[in-house]
């Protein structure tokens, strides 16, 4: 299924991505039923989240802040006023058979989020940004009678969601992609949520079309469905895109449709499509009033947001004379960001820690295959390491075997050097010892230096590096070297 | 415009009604005598007035919220009281499938 370059070239991708993101509320958004995810099936309901006759609901006032502090990192406008609506459709997880949504007056409006992909900053529209309701689980597979019977958890029902509209916007799988990272790194960030996609807290859904280049109109879109991993949404969407292109190539035309991604064929499925599938009658919610959010209440959520990655960034390449690049890896994450930020409080180069951090200690913790939040050098320890090789007591070298060791076993730095010997020699008797011992046993290299041969002198720094099990400081060994060998 | 027997057909498959084409027959005018009645509402002159979707005016009263509390939900039995069918703590219904 492989499509010639030249030809793809001819075609540019257009994409628009709908974003979903529960919020990390204690209860639902219109109950107070528990959002606790992984308790037993059935455990969290209660009259308003079943869907029971006469039960009302009452929209929980932390949901919306937690929207509206999303809602402004994205550089939205929140309005003054917005409604909730019903969208009405059927289908076994949602017990109303309507979602609490919001349709033609949502929260907020027209921001947008800045991408960078291969050093170009490029801004991306965000259409809208809306509240809403979860629906509740359903599971398809792994029982008995799965043949014959979906069984329904209805936990999640009523859990708090932001939807998020991009504008089309995006050129390519990799910009989803990198948008979608940018995205989920704010919202961690702003702790409004825990964007965990196995547990199903960041969803996203796709639209995507082709057109030939130098065309200003769209192509016919469809939309894709089950991207739930970063992987599974660029391959679906370069799939997608190739499954476009060559049915236009082929003199056909795209159906405007929903597809479902196959994580395990590869490709993409058209779903069953009814013409009437997307009719939704959307009407205002007749049990809730508009929601009315005050000046008071708009900075009350600015006021709880912290600083945003993109504002780390700049403060970290001021504050610390970071790169660009390795400003941008620390602030990635939250929690990389504020590790190194301890680390830097207890004095090492600013510098020095950044490229400790981003090279050694991530290689340690990616073949661990832990996060930084689960790292048992503690910014303390690593500060204290970086210390000693600052001030000369252990080199780089032995300072990567140190932070091994402390990373194996949560000791600290100075008691690993000892324990194992790699405590830098920089006594100057101790090397010119070892340094005469060289020379005189190699009475020929040295007669060759002495006759100016002058490249001899790193053989001889190799020799007593060799000589001391690397532990002496080089820099020390060759100043030695060139007082011994004069 | 006159309700279609075409439009009863879209309405009863939008609300997952099985209708016999005698029963469509049957509706078609009684829907239409309903919306042809609403029509009239159309003929007062309401330029001059706010939409609105509640009875309470704009401006009136604003949503009362809820703080972020968790409150007892029910044990799983009580939910599962009314399911026609249940198992392994879940609600039973006849197998979904959305794909092709």
């Amino acid at each position: 299924m492989s499509l010639a370059a030249e030809v793809r070239t001819q075609y540019e991708v257009v994409i628009g991505l709908e974003v979903h993101v529960q919020l990390l509320t204690q209860s639902k958004i219109f109950c107070g039923c528990s959002t606790r995810f992984g308790d037993p099936a059935n455990t969290h309901t209660c009259p308003v989240c079943l869907g029971l006759p006469g039960a009302l609901p009452a929209l929980n006032r932390e949901a919306v802040t937690m929207a509206m502090k999303a809602a402004l990192a994205l550089n939205c406008g929140i309005n003054p006023r917005s409604r909730f609506a019903r969208k009405n459709y059927f289908y076994p997880d949602l017990p109303k058979g309507y979602q609490i949504s919001q349709y033609d007056e949502p929260l907020a409006e027209d921001g947008w989020l800045e991408i960078e992909l291969n050093g170009a900053p490029k801004q991306i529209g965000v259409t809208r940004v809306h509240l809403e309701e979860d629906a509740g689980k359903s599971l398809h597979e792994g029982f008995p009678d799965s043949d014959r019977a979906s069984y329904i958890d209805l936990n999640r029902s009523g859990v708090p969601l932001i939807e998020i509209v991009t504008e089309p916007d995006l050129r390519s799988p990799e910009e989803a992609y990198e948008f979608l990272t940018r995205l989920k790194t704010m919202m961690l960030y702003l702790e409004v949520s825990d964007c965990n996609m196995e547990e199903g807290s960041l969803r996203c859904d796709a639209n995507i079309s082709v057109r030939r280049a130098g065309v200003s109109e769209f192509g016919t879109k469809t939309e894709v469905k089950n991207l739930n991993s970063f992987r599974f949404l660029q391959r679906a969407l370069a799939y997608e895109a190739e499954r476009q292109i060559k049915v236009l190539e082929g003199g056909g035309e795209i159906t405007q449709e929903t597809r479902l991604w196959d994580s395990r064929e590869q490709r993409t499925h058209g779903m069953r499509s009814k013409e009437f599938a997307h009719d939704y009658r959307y009407f205002p919610e007749p049990d809730l009033l508009p929601l009315t959010i005050t000046e008071e209440w708009k900075e009350e959520a600015r006021r709880s947001m912290p600083e945003l990655p993109a504002a780390r960034k700049q403060r970290f390449m001021r504050e610390y004379a970071l790169t660009d690049y390795d400003a941008d890896q620390l602030t990635h994450s939250k929690a990389l960001a504020s590790y190194y930020e301890e680390v830097v409080k207890q004095g090492p180069d600013p510098k020095l820690a950044a490229n400790w951090i981003l090279s050694e200690l991530m290689h340690l913790l990616n073949d661990a295959k832990k996060d930084i939040t689960e790292s048992t050098v503690t910014p303390r320890n690593l500060a204290e390491l970086l210390t000693l090789i600052a001030q000369g007591k252990t080199s780089g070298k032995m300072g990567k075997e140190i932070l091994a060791e402390m990373f194996a076993s949560s000791r600290r730095a100075e008691e690993v050097m000892a324990e194992k010997g790699l405590r830098q020699i920089d006594d100057v008797e101790m090397i010119a010892a070892a340094a005469r011992e060289v020379i005189a046993a190699n009475p020929r290299q040295v007669e060759q230096y002495r006759n100016g041969k002058t490249a001899t002198f790193g053989w001889f720094v190799g020799q007593v590096m060799k000589a001391t099990r690397g532990q002496a400081n080089p820099q020390r060994v060759q100043e030695v070297l060139k007082k011994e060998l004069a | 415009m006159p309700l279609t027997e075409k439009d009863v057909r879209y309405v009863a498959e939008l609300a997952h009604l099985d209708l016999t084409d005698e029963e469509i027959r049957k509706f078609q005018p009684q829907l239409d005598a309903i919306l042809g009645y609403m029509q009239k509402l159309n003929q007062l002159d309401t330029t001059q007035v706010e939409p609105m979707a509640q009875v309470i005016a704009p401006g009136g009263v604003s949503l009362p919220l809820r703080p972020d509390r968790i409150h007892e939900s029910l044990p799983q039995e009580v939910a599962l009281a009314n399911a026609p069918e249940a198992g392994a703590g879940h609600f039973k219904v006849p197998s979904v499938i959305e794909r092709e």
